[in-house]
């Protein structure tokens, strides 16, 4: 076995060509907290590990025009230090701060959760209900993917070889809308969604949803953007009737896999009480 | 194969190490450099007894590589202690009897100044939420709690 080589570039472009190169596995290198884990358990074994904290398009966030860029390696501590950015996303921070403990917020990233793939990623269905869209940068220059369409089982993306998230774009708000992320954990604290969902809907002047994303975690291989649970919202004014035809849709989208911490009918369950309760919590931030 | 070179500042200190890439700041920490303050209860993420800063930021130092370190500013428990004046902190345990076997404790005290750097007068919620990441097996949490929260009452009364 050859020896693990490490590099830190500090641009995009260099980091591409790194990526690109590696004869053998390469692995790009955010916070650490997933891929240090499966380096010591030999879930992985690359020769070769990216930083791409030294890169500054990485770690930093700008907004231009009400459109928020957000370095795909930047912590999550800092993130939720942004007051602006916590004010206008409220569900995509509180969906990426409930990622591990204050010591794993400190290093742990949107672009880390999401390349991760695994299917109860916390910030995905929030990023996805925020229609958030991925930079991506590879040795033929940058295209951009809906965050939706980055995982496609656990642990696979569509990234291609060379490929790597440079930021996560998340568009300009129309006015009256509100996006929240709710997640069940058997404990209050460090544990991994049973069931998460992510909503983010707008409201006309008349109190009516005009638009609406809906997406569920943790209830397939990856997260769901579940059209017809929106459809349930939309045309309507959020009410009881819309809230249960949001419920049986999200509870049809569902197709879990049974396991210790939740059977295949409690997180379809859940998955409707669960969407309910995000939708009133998201109407609510929409209408203040 | 060639070792890695890293320098980087420990505790105000400048520092020079080799490290394989593999190696984690855990293993730098302890095994190159004999600061053996900071412990390994689980290398995985979950127990915090590996706490320390890095630039400015609480990490699980078995989470970081030891190469990262490259430049950067590293703060460890052995840093805690102004020579023989124990940090507030450190003299509260004591006091409250906040250990038993210890192991944990390096790990607290280090998630707990930073704590009361950022917040100065937090919660018992506060508290609890921001040392969930820590993991104590012989104490129980609540004189580590209260240890916390004593410190911050005191530095708001004098
Ligand atoms: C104790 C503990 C608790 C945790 N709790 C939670 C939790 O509650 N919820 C949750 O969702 N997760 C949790 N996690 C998992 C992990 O912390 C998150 O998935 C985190 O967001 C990963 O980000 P990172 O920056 O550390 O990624 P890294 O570990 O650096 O990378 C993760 C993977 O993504 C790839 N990658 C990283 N950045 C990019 C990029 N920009 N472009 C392409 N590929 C990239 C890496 O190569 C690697 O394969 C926990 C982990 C630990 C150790
Ligand atoms: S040893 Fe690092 S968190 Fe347990
Ligand atoms: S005192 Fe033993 S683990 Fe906390």
């Amino acid at each position: 076995m050859s020896a693990l080589q490490y590099k830190a570039p500090t641009s995009v472009d260099e980091a591409a060509a790194l990526l690109a190169g590696a004869s053998g596995e390469a692995r790009v290198l955010a916070g650490g907290t997933d891929l240090l884990v499966q380096l010591r358990a030999a879930m992985i074994a690359p020769e070769l590990v990216v930083d791409i904290k030294h890169i500054p398009e990485l770690t930093s966030v700008s907004v231009e025009d009400g459109v928020y860029s957000i370095g795909a390696a930047t912590p999550s501590a800092e993130l939720h230090e942004n007051a602006d950015l916590f004010a206008m996303w409220p569900g995509v921070i509180e969906a990426m701060d409930l990622v591990g403990s204050t010591q794993i917020q400190g290093r742990a990233s949107l672009g880390g959760n999401l390349c991760n793939a695994s299917p109860a990623a916390d910030s995905v269905p929030a990023m996805i209900a925020a229609n958030a869209v991925c930079v991506v940068a590879g040795p033929n220059g940058t295209r951009e993917v809906a965050v939706e369409d980055i995982a496609t089982g656990p642990g696979q993306t569509s990234l291609a070889k060379g490929e790597f998230v440079v930021t996560i774009r998340l568009p300009k708000q129309a006015p009256r809308t509100g996006d929240a992320y709710l997640r069940f954990i058997p404990r209050t604290e460090m544990d991994i969604a049973v069931v998460g969902v992510g909503i983010c809907l707008t409201l006309d002047d008349g109190g009516v949803c005009t638009d609406a994303r809906v997406s569920l975690g943790a209830v397939a291989a990856r997260a769901l953007l579940v059209k017809e649970a929106a459809d349930a919202l939309i045309g309507t004014k959020v009410d009881d009737a819309a809230m249960a035809n949001l419920d049986a849709a999200a509870q049809a989208a569902c197709s879990p896999i049974n396991d210790k911490r939740g059977t295949i009918e409690f997180r379809t369950k859940v998955a409707g009480v669960l969407a309910r309760r995000t939708a009133a919590i998201a109407l609510d931030r929409a209408r203040s | 194969m060639a070792k890695n070179h890293v320098t980087t500042t420990i505790n105000g200190e400048p520092v020079e190490f080799l490290c394989e890439t593999q190696e984690t700041l855990l293993d730098v920490l302890r095994d190159e450099l004999q600061l053996t303050g900071s412990k390994e209860g689980c290398a995985s993420g979950d127990c915090g007894a590996c706490s320390v800063m890095v630039d400015g930021r609480l990490v699980c130092s078995c989470l970081v590589m030891g190469v990262e370190a490259e430049g950067s500013t590293v703060e460890t428990i052995e840093g805690m202690a102004d020579g023989e004046n124990l940090h507030p902190l450190q003299q509260k345990f004591l006091e409250n009897a906040a250990l038993q076997c210890g192991i944990c404790t390096p790990g607290f005290l280090i998630a707990a100044k930073a704590l009361l750097e950022k917040n100065p007068d937090p919660t018992e919620t506060e508290v609890r939420y921001w040392l969930a990441g820590n993991l104590c097996r012989c104490t129980g949490y609540d004189k580590i709690i209260r240890s916390v929260l004593d410190v911050a009452a005191e530095a708001k009364g004098a």
